[in-house]
């Protein structure tokens, strides 16, 4: 035409460096050669993230193979309870359930900690952190991920985070045990009661941290309420399911809250028992 | 000229708002192929804006209302111009058209006993507007999406094609409706299809069926401070006037009370009714609930006198009269108008809209969730603890093309139909908040229904669609490249409007215009010289300008291709900008009375002579005329009588005030 | 009538992405800003002074239609939405199509996967002894769908999310955030017959319209306008419904009781 106007028949998609241009630079996509071009600091996050679990994992490990420093009267570390094999320490009143007997050898923590740690592993918001830190799948908002394939959680091991809410259970149960010990710690070193130290108080928030976080799980969401499809005829239920969904809210906010209340009551525990620190009573 | 492809429909819509979508649906669901073509993507129409809700009288809230009285808060909104058969069908229809949206899949609020909640607007005497928080029109839109995609789901499961009986043309613009050729001229030809362009790459195409239904919204983009989004071009305006149609009521433009002042590059953006619905007051700098001083005498008994007896409303509207801030959306725009010109507005020119003091922040941030994202993004005001700078802002024409009340259908015509903002008559001088969603339902749905019946009634003998008529549209749409096209450049005789652009030559030697600049004076004259008050030697100037503005229209350029180019697709439509803005500076002059939406400086008063009257405009004939010659002609045509039991639904003493002693003893 | 001062006004600079399917880069431009503008005035200013032809979609301005969805600095976001009072005034600011979906012309993408995605969930289902006007629904049981409902249909979230921004071969099997959202809406209508018509919308999220691709890293909830949580509130929602059906055995046995005992 004339006027040069006319539409040109599409050429179809232009040639690309190679068979790896996909996703935002494959050959459909604008032009662009730079992966992101964000300008914030979104790298930020992601590290922090990773800097916070590497630091958790590492102190975990350690003090979970340790076996040792684990109780002194009254306090049991969080990491050590319920105590499910023979070789414990005696916690007077405490949790000691012997349910492996004598046969295990190793550290009495590995037995219990599964549960927690699954709870958190499989937990909504620890997936978003890992998927995002560890895994960079992405590692920020568009922000392109270095892998070429992606399956997400379709395919084994990662569809097993379907089951999340069996750790919920387990974590309510792992919850009320160590709501217990914080109650034992209202005893003194003799197992009098009436008595409190600067380790209950760390106890108590300690477990308000963790009662909070489970009970803000999505599952918990899900299973309090969530599910039903009419608010209307269950209105005890969509009362809780708000309550809930106010403290999911936070999430991710009573997920690190707990995480390091944990350490730290287990830290404390530890600096008791090696007498590094004497807990200091009120009453 | 290169080869246009064709596709034969048998419904063609133009338009995918409210009243398009109604439309197609229903001509789908009468079993014909229904093919819908819009500017924009599929659900963002204009439609989305609306905020209030949905005027129906389902009695919900308050169970005192019923057709009648909806009937009869429509006929005084519109001070009795109002075309009283569609007034009719729109209130007697309108709850059974809100209902219907809730089987596919609507979610009004609710109220306690699990019905759809109704707030109060202006003019309604109930609570009366189904809505969703402050987004009613998203919801419509989304839910009429909606059904047309579950519409072809089921053509899916049938045939395997989702298109087979209702296609979405997104991205694409009507620039002239074909008619078949007449023996002369035009006169009574009928509707053969529609000539099209695909914004996205700029390829024409052409729509071939025996009905085209017009949903294409208002006008609002000819005039600078508006509330309308850059398709309300008035293109279904300008095509039925091309397409030997005409347009009746233009001279009535509403213009909203309440629109964004601040930033400058807001303004005008709509500041929903229900703020005051819901308790938002008025006040002006001097802190001065100022409404209280402009209720005029028609309405007089129905508002109150304090602002005790105001804020008493909210709570028992029995035994209290309503706020003044609830008046008709005319009423509030002009003692806006006049308090800004009496030197008592806010710093950035407008009056203050308040909230703040009136409802507490939660309730504010659900009853207005949109409104105080707005602002806060906006204009950096938070609503719950200030007040906002509100003036008024064109919104809404209620002139449009001339249709018959129960089919839609456009008078002249055959073939040719009307629904939504693009048709006249509805709402009269003035529409009400509210009865805009419901018109898009009512005669969306009537436009649809009475399309498919006549398409079905043409299957032996579709009119054709003639190759010259083709040919002359695509070389009016290529002008704006520079270069004439190769045949047809010296004047195709066998363009649809004989008066098409086609006629004239291109200017050689003057300089080319920029379409952007064209278009930002049409938008600064009309909003000046026709705007909320008006006055003659005003209009007149306009006419003026609008001369100017046409010659310089005809020589606007763009660089570039076709290929989504938005130069280009700005100078095609200038002409339909153009063609609206004459006709509505036309009817203004003409129209010596103020009435609604017309208000003359020079003629203040409502004259009953003028009530039975309607300004009808229709294209000239522009053979061997220069490009400033004015392209509209218009003439005064008598109203039908108002049926004796419509009425009757009125007391004596108030239709005094509107109908001339004559048409009273008639009865 | 507010005649403001000159000193809001400045020159601000612009890289803004020009081209089509065949290639393009960023152009660089100097344009004026006035206060109170936003990244949408600059492009229009663009178009009506320095590039008439520049390609944009836009609509309502008003954050209100969804239209006018680009990169921002590498961000998703709405152009009208987006003020220029964000940025400090020395800084360049970097305009981009998305870049999820195939490029038409400079910031204009071909959104069609989305309108196709839309098709292929399943519709409501109305009940079939309920007429019109019949229908009785609890707010605090609308609620939920009405949040979701607030979608203005941007598709930010589409493009944000990397199981399809990153991975052009997900397309197929995922139906992305919108679209997930658009299934949790529906299975959480009161109203929805879709079981009667042996539809079970809870399980076709995963096998039908690939919800176990999200990995719920919630960049969808992060861009969205109109501040819908789409994670929390839809997709961790749907994925919990669809491990009720799938993964837990309990639910599971409870609803094959009780679906025989009604």
């Amino acid at each position: 035409m004339a006027t040069g106007t006319e539409p040109q028949q599409n050429t179809g998609p232009r040639q690309t460096a190679g068979p790896q241009a996909t996703g935002v630079r494959g050959s459909t996509r604008a032009a662009i050669a730079a992966p992101h071009l964000r300008k914030d600091r979104w790298w930020l996050a992601p590290a922090v993230t990773v800097l916070g679990l590497l630091a958790f994992v590492v102190y975990s490990t350690w003090r979970a193979f340790a076996g040792a420093d684990y109780y002194h009267a009254p306090y049991v570390s969080p990491f050590y309870s319920p105590c499910l094999a023979d070789n414990c320490a005696t916690m007077k009143g405490g949790p000691n359930w012997a349910l492996f007997g004598q046969w295990w050898g190793l550290s009495p923590a590995l037995l219990i900690l599964i549960f927690p740690l699954g709870f958190r592993l499989t937990c909504y918001y620890y997936r978003k952190a890992y998927y995002r830190g560890f895994w960079a799948s992405p590692p920020a908002c568009a922000v392109a991920e270095p892998h070429k394939t992606y399956s997400g959680e379709t395919r084994f091991p990662l569809i097993l985070q379907n089951i999340h809410r069996y750790f919920f259970y387990a974590a309510l149960l792992v919850a009320a045990v160590l709501t217990w010990d914080t109650l034992l710690g209202f005893r003194n070193a003799e197992y009098a009661w009436g008595h409190m130290g600067l380790g209950t108080l760390i106890f108590l928030v300690n477990i308000v941290l963790i009662w909070a976080y489970t009970l803000s799980c999505h599952s918990c969401r899900h299973i309090v309420g969530g599910r039903l499809r009419h608010f209307s005829k269950h209105p005890v239920r969509y009362r809780m399911w708000g309550w809930v969904g106010k403290l999911n809210e936070r999430h991710m906010l009573l997920a690190w809250a707990s995480l390091i209340s944990v350490a730290l009551a287990d830290f404390y525990v530890y600096l008791l028992a090696t007498g590094a620190f004497t807990d200091p009573r009120f009453f | 000229m290169a080869h246009v492809e064709r596709h034969q429909w048998d419904v063609v819509i133009i338009g995918a708002g409210g009243a398009g979508l109604r439309a197609a649906i229903e001509a789908r669901e009468r079993g014909l192929r229904t093919a819908v073509i819009c500017k924009s993507l599929f659900g963002k129409a204009h439609t989305v804006m609306a905020e209030g809700g949905i005027a129906a009288s389902m009695g919900n809230v308050n169970d005192g209302d019923n057709w009648q009285v909806h009937f009869r808060d429509t006929m005084r909104g519109g001070k009795f111009l109002n075309q009283w058969r569609m007034a009719e069908l729109h209130a007697r229809e309108a709850p059974d058209r809100v209902w219907e949206l809730e089987t596919w899949g609507a979610l009004f609020d609710r109220t306690k006993d699990g019905r759809i909640s109704q707030r109060n607007f202006g003019g309604h005497e109930y609570p009366r507007l189904a809505h969703v928080g402050d987004r009613t029109g998203l919801e419509l839109i989304r839910t009429l999406q909606q059904k047309v995609v579950s519409l072809q789901q089921e053509d899916f499961k049938e045939s395997g094609d989702y298109e087979a009986r209702i296609k979405v043309f997104q991205e694409c613009t009507v620039t002239r409706i074909l008619k078949e050729d007449g023996e002369d001229g035009d006169e009574g030809g009928r509707v053969s299809g529609a000539f099209c362009y695909e914004r996205e790459s700029g390829r024409f195409f052409v729509l071939e069926a025996p009905a085209v239904v017009l949903a294409t919204g208002g006008i609002g983009k000819s005039f600078k401070v508006t509330s309308n989004s850059w398709e309300y071009t008035g293109d279904g305006h300008a095509l039925a006037l091309l397409a030997g149609a005409s347009l009746i009521n233009m001279e009535f433009v509403q213009f909203h009370p309440t629109g964004m002042v601040w930033p400058p590059s807001v303004k005008g953006i709509l500041v929903t009714e229900s703020v005051r619905g819901d308790g938002g007051v008025l006040r002006n700098s001097e802190g001065k609930r100022f409404m209280f001083g402009y209720v005029p005498d028609v309405f007089k008994e129905k508002y109150a006198e304090s602002e005790q007896e105001a804020d008493g409303w909210y709570e028992d509207p029995d035994s209290n009269r309503r706020p003044p801030e609830l008046l008709p959306r005319d009423e509030v725009a002009r003692a806006i108008n006049a308090e800004v010109k009496a030197g008592r507005g806010s710093p950035h020119g407008g009056v203050f809209l308040d909230v703040s003091t009136r409802m507490p922040a939660e309730t504010i941030k659900r009853r207005l969730p949109s409104m105080h994202h707005q602002f806060r993004e906006l204009a950096d005001v938070d609503i719950t603890a200030e007040p906002m700078e509100v003036g008024p802002t064109c919104h809404y024409v209620m002139g449009g093309v001339d249709v018959d009340s129960d089919t839609a259908a456009a008078r002249g015509v055959p073939g040719l139909f009307a629904a939504g903002e693009v048709a006249g008559g509805m709402h009269g001088s003035n529409r009400l908040g509210g009865n805009s969603l419901s018109d898009l339902l009512v005669f969306g749905r009537r436009a649809g229904l009475h399309a498919a019946e006549y398409a079905r009634a043409c299957a032996g003998g579709r009119p054709a669609v003639g190759a010259e008529q083709v040919d002359a549209a695509a070389a009016e749409a290529l002008r704006p490249f520079g270069e004439a096209e190769e045949p047809g450049a010296d004047g195709p005789s066998g363009a649809t409007g004989s008066t098409g652009a086609s006629g004239v030559s291109r200017g050689g030697g003057r300089p080319a215009q920029n379409p952007y600049a064209v278009h930002q004076e049409l938008q600064q004259s009309m909003n000046e010289l026709v705007g909320i008050i008006r006055r003659e030697e005003e209009m007149s100037e306009a006419l003026e300008r609008l001369g100017d503005l046409r010659e310089r229209a005809g020589r606007a350029t763009v660089e570039g291709h076709r290929q989504f180019n938005p130069g280009w697709h700005l100078a095609l439509d200038l002409r339909n900008m153009l063609l609206v803005s004459e006709c509505v500076a036309r009817a203004a002059l003409n129209r010596t009375e103020s009435r609604g939406g017309h208000t003359r400086d020079d003629y203040p008063e409502m004259d009953r002579e003028w009530r039975r009257a309607n300004l009808v405009c229709t294209l000239k004939a522009a053979e061997g005329r220069g490009e400033r010659a004015e392209r509209i002609s218009l003439r005064r045509r008598e109203m039908p009588p108002i049926r004796k039991d419509l009425l009757e639904l009125f007391e004596k003493e108030e239709l005094i005030k509107y109908l001339t002693d004559e048409e009273l003893t008639s009865e | 009538m507010t005649t403001a001062p000159d000193t809001t006004s400045y020159d601000a600079h612009f890289k803004v992405w020009r081209g089509d399917v065949d290639g393009g880069g960023l152009e660089d431009f100097t344009v004026e800003v006035n206060e109170g503008e936003v990244v949408l005035d600059i492009i229009h200013r663009l178009q009506a002074t320095q590039a008439p032809d520049l390609a944009v979609r836009w609509n309502c301005k008003a954050g209100k239609c969804g239209s006018c969805s680009a990169e921002i600095n590498g961000r998703p976001r709405l152009l009208c939405m987006t003020r220029m009072s964000v940025f400090d005034r020395a800084e360049t600011i970097t305009v981009t199509p998305l870049r999820a979906f195939p490029v038409v012309r400079d910031l204009v993408t071909d959104v069609g996967f989305n309108y196709q995605k839309a098709r292929e969930v399943p519709a409501f289902v109305p009940p079939r002894e309920l007429a019109p006007g019949e229908y009785r629904m609890q707010q605090e049981d609308v609620g939920r769908s009405q949040e979701f409902r607030k979608c203005i249909e941007c598709f930010l979230c589409q493009d944000t999310c990397h199981v399809v921004r990153d991975h052009e071969e997900n397309k197929t099997a995922f139906a992305g955030p919108r679209f997930l959202m658009r299934v949790a809406e529906l299975d959480m209508h009161p109203l929805d017959a879709a079981d009667r018509q042996g539809l079970d919308r809870q399980s076709a999220a995963q096998d039908e319209h690939g919800l176990g691709y999200c990995n719920i890293t919630k960049c969808c909830t992060e861009v969205c306008p109109e501040g819908i949580r789409i994670t929390d509130n839809a997709l961790i929602p749907l994925k919990e419904r669809a491990a009720d059906r799938k993964y837990d055995p309990l639910v599971w046995l409870g609803d094959k009781i009780r679906r025989r005992q009604g």
